[in-house]
């Protein structure tokens, strides 16, 4: 899927990286934590996630995750958009919770990697 | 190539800013990506490692052809039992480290799993050595 047709499905924002969707999305993992986001190994995977700091940022570099979802309008950080921004991460926003943030995109098609 | 870092304990913003520089050092030399992917989990997790528990602390690391050697030296409480501390989900992380998305006791995990060499000695009351090695050929 593309991103900016997950996009429509959130009806989400996006807080950087506008001009890179057209990436293909396959998989999403939805955990708040982090040490478990470092053990994926996998392409063309989003994070989806309710942790909205610069540590979800960091962590989303540091394992190759190349886009991510923060759920529930939690606020998001102008120091969180341009760690975004410089490592070319298209970072969204919804208001939807994690549960239902999950439920429809596993309803679109996106995988899951467990 | 020799790089150096100094880590102050509680400073969460900053915590993965090595790892982050490292990552940038590694692709322009052109690290194959698993391996840059393998080197800079086990530093970020030792990084916030440093920053979660330590008072300060210097990450050294040396790039060769052959690996990446990293060295954590910090200042802290050091681990009693450092047995127990490698077991997945033990933990000791204050509740402002897992506020931050880490401390469930996956890190040295983590680091055990991407790494090819892992070794830990610490001195309670005085702080923890780490060595970490992740072979490039």
């Amino acid at each position: 899927m593309k991103l900016n047709k997950l996009v429509n499905i959130l009806n989400a924002k996006v807080l950087a990286g506008k001009d890179k969707l057209d990436r293909e999305v396959e998989f999403a993992f939805s955990s708040d934590l982090m040490s478990d986001v470092l053990t994926l190994n996998n392409d063309k995977v989003i994070l989806l996630t309710g942790l909205s700091n610069i540590q979800s940022i960091r962590t989303a570099e540091m394992a190759d995750i190349n886009q991510l979802v923060i759920v529930r309008n939690k606020k998001v950080s102008g120091d969180m958009i341009r760690l975004a921004e410089e490592n070319k991460i298209v970072l969204l926003s919804t208001e939807k919770s994690l549960f239902r943030t999950s439920g429809l995109l596993f309803d679109k098609g996106i995988k899951a990697l467990f | 190539m020799k790089l150096e870092f100094e880590i102050h304990g509680g400073d969460f913003v900053n915590a993965g800013s090595a790892s982050s520089k490292v990552k940038s050092i590694l692709k322009q030399l052109n690290i194959n990506s698993e391996l840059i992917k393998k080197t800079v989990i086990s530093l970020y997790e030792a990084e916030v490692n440093v920053v979660a528990h330590a008072d300060k602390g210097k990450i050294t690391i040396n790039i060769s052809s052959s690996a990446v050697d990293i060295e954590v030296n910090d200042r802290g409480p050091g681990i009693e039992d450092i047995e127990l501390a490698m077991k997945d989900g033990y933990s000791t992380a204050t509740e402002e480290v897992r506020e931050m998305g880490f401390g469930a006791g996956m890190g040295l995990s983590n680091i055990r799993r991407n790494s090819d060499f892992f070794e830990i000695d610490s001195t309670p009351g005085r702080g923890t050595k780490a060595k970490i090695r992740i072979k490039l050929s």
